[in-house]
């Protein structure tokens, strides 16, 4: 070999390929530290009470209303012969499809060695959890007597008689339970480092004790960091085939029965796609505010805002896809009952259900495809808003449409919600509020340790790190 | 600094990536076997500088893994089909397409508690006490700097040798820790 031959050339990156850094104006280690910890140090700021207050009252709206429907019984509610699943199904459905955005976040860009997602898991990872929780009070109470809820686990009773595995919401209490407790291990794994960042600059005796507690005695030693890292990688891969088969379980609730509109091969993957395009509508809602109102601006950027538009985008496209295909199915079924179902659904006396999910779902985010939207904030924000309101709709018109016109015409009904329906719904957000603004008050909103990995000192190659390559380009 | 402390180690403060990356490399080099390196967030190619084998933790989550759906197919089997059996719509007692869903997701869960009681475990934790957790300066090496520690335990280790070789790698603080 030549001595030409041993020089390694890197090649010089063009302009227009330079990408925009993850971490704007070059910040350093420290001050990534200073600033997300910032946000749980000093005193509350008067946003944070104002939204604080309101959010616990909703808390206690919750409860008032679970007491009432767990005192009186189911008839509180709206569901009546023949929609006897009603506003409890769809917020379940609802809430547990906005946990899946955090979970993708979290594992699947992981898998994918998408570094931006250091600067949006943390939240995403909290939303899924408070999401989840959210999701998970609805089929407790709606069983109507919660004191036996104790029966959906496989638990000895007195009777001797175990949980019925052939049905899927046995398979649904499993697959939720599991993704909340996987969720929660996740989230939890990842904060450790940063508790240990929170022990070290805590100035009370109280903070020292209790991050140092949950900090397990973190050291940020390498051999930790070798093992640590490789259960975090195991973690994300575990998690990958976990949320796509919580919702794709879900689906099956729906799916395994012999309803039209209800019975169809393509809820699954249908699901799935809605779950993450309904959960990045949320974390654009929670992270457009938050970013301003905390000033993280350097560190969830406008190429963050950028690549999730675009993952909305991606998602809403595959969900208006399973709309339209849905229609296409029913008619290639030839049944009659498949037919009507969806006529019914854009026809029929609720056709205002249908509209407001095709205009959300399928309508609102083409606007994505425009660089323009992708950097307005106020318009970014307004339709993660929508997207909100389109993916509610979409199950309204899964659960109550698939519901109130069935086979026989002597059997058909209407649906409309009670207050009480109203009040749970609207306590369920005190509930989400309240424990997201908690977390982000007493916990790191980012993860520091991720972040500060993915800056370019980070890597020792990079001339800003004292090293004498060209460095790693992300 | 009392009289009768024990001395724990040499630590030696590093100010960025690329200096702690080839101190470690030096410091594997002489031959030490009680030290570690010690810094905010994992440092890419580390591992290799310090002659760290690959982690066991995968195998602690296979095991999981193995034992969750093994569980849960052997629970669902012996409910329905053995201990109560009751018919529902002319399907079989047991099948083992009605039982993986839930059998997947408990592989999924004891997978997952593997890995991290995996991590757990290999990594000695939860500690409650750590001589470097005392040291003022080392509540950096979750902030911005950059920490190589030799125990004086190392069999290798000598007060004014171990200083040299550190001072050589780059180190401007180097200090001794107690226990």
């Amino acid at each position: 070999m030549s001595d030409a031959a041993t020089e390694i050339k890197v090649p010089v990156v063009p302009a227009e390929l330079e990408r925009v850094p993850l971490v704007q104006n070059n910040r350093s280690f420290g001050w990534i530290s200073d600033r997300v910890s910032a946000i749980t140090e000093g005193k509350a700021p008067k946003w944070w009470w104002w939204s604080f207050i309101p959010s616990v009252c909703l808390l206690g709206l919750l409860g008032a209303m679970l007491f009432y429907q767990i005192t009186t019984g189911v008839g509180v509610w709206g569901n009546h012969h023949p929609t006897m699943w009603g506003w409890d199904i769809i917020n379940f459905v609802w809430w547990i499809g906005i946990g899946h955005a955090g979970t993708l976040i979290s594992a699947i860009l992981f898998l994918m060695r998408q570094r931006w997602r250091t600067a949006v898991n943390r939240a995403a990872e909290a939303m899924t959890i408070f999401a989840v929780m959210c999701a998970g009070i609805y089929p407790g109470v709606h069983v109507g007597r919660v004191w036996f809820d104790w029966w959906l686990f496989p638990i000895p009773t007195y009777q001797g008689l175990w949980p019925q595995f052939r049905s899927p919401l046995m398979w649904d209490v499993f697959a939720v339970s599991t993704y909340f407790t996987v969720s929660v291990l996740f989230w939890y794994v990842g904060l450790i480092p940063d508790l240990a960042t929170m022990r070290d600059r805590a100035k009370t005796k109280i903070k020292q004790f209790v991050y140092g507690f949950f900090a397990l005695g973190w050291t940020g030693s390498n051999r930790h960091w070798s093992n640590y890292e490789k259960a975090y990688l195991i973690l994300a891969g575990l998690s990958t085939p976990l949320v796509l088969s919580v919702h794709s379980i879900v689906s099956l609730d729906f799916a395994v029965s012999q309803l039209p509109g209800w019975h169809t091969t393509i809820f699954p993957p249908y699901f799935v796609a809605g779950a993450v395009f309904s959960g990045f509508g949320m974390v654009l809602t929670l992270l457009i505010p938050l970013r301003s109102m905390c000033h993280l601006e350097d560190i969830i950027t406008m190429r963050h805002i950028d690549v999730m538009c675009k993952v909305t985008l991606a998602t809403g496209c595959i969900v208006s896809y399973a709309y339209v295909m849905e229609f296409i199915i029913a008619w290639y079924s030839g049944s009659a009952m498949e037919k009507f179902h969806f006529m019914n659904r854009a026809l029929g006396p609720m056709w205002w259900g249908w509209v407001m999910m095709m205009g959300c779902n399928m309508i609102v985010p083409q606007l994505f495809w425009f660089k323009k939207v992708r950097s307005n904030l106020v318009i970014v924000f307004i339709m993660s808003i929508f997207i909100n309101i389109g993916m509610w709709f979409e199950r309204f018109v899964i659960v109550v449409v698939g519901l109130y016109r069935e086979f026989l015409p002597s059997n058909w009904g209407y649906f409309k919600p009670t207050w009480v329906d109203i009040c749970t719904y609207l306590g369920t957000f005190g509930l989400f509020f309240t424990c997201f603004l908690l977390f982000m008050r007493f916990l790191p909103m980012i993860a520091i340790s991720e972040v500060k990995g993915v800056t370019p000192e980070a890597d020792p190659h990079h001339p800003s790190a004292g090293g004498h390559g060209n460095g790693g380009k992300h | 600094m009392s009289a009768n402390a024990k001395p724990y180690g040499l630590i030696a403060e590093f100010e960025n990536t690329s200096s702690v990356l080839h101190a470690a490399e030096s410091v594997k080099d002489a031959g030490f076997r009680k030290w570690d390196v010690f810094t905010p967030f994992p440092i890419h190619g580390m591992d290799k500088a310090m002659g760290i084998k690959n982690s066991k933790v995968g195998w602690f989550s296979f095991l999981g893994g193995a034992i969750g759906y093994a569980s849960g197919m052997l629970m669902i089997w012996w409910m329905n089909a053995v201990d109560y059996q009751i018919m529902i719509g002319g399907k079989p007692m047991f099948s083992p397409h009605g039982a993986f869903p839930p059998s997947y997701e408990l592989t999924i869960l004891f997978g997952a508690f593997g890995a991290i009681g995996g991590m757990m475990f290999l990594n000695r934790l939860p500690k409650l006490h750590h001589p470097l957790l005392k040291h003022k300066r080392f509540a950096l090496a979750t902030h911005d700097k950059f920490f190589v520690v030799i125990e004086t335990a190392d069999p290798k280790y000598s007060e004014s040798e171990t200083r040299k070789l550190l001072e050589a790698a780059g180190s401007k603080r180097i200090e001794m820790v107690e226990e």
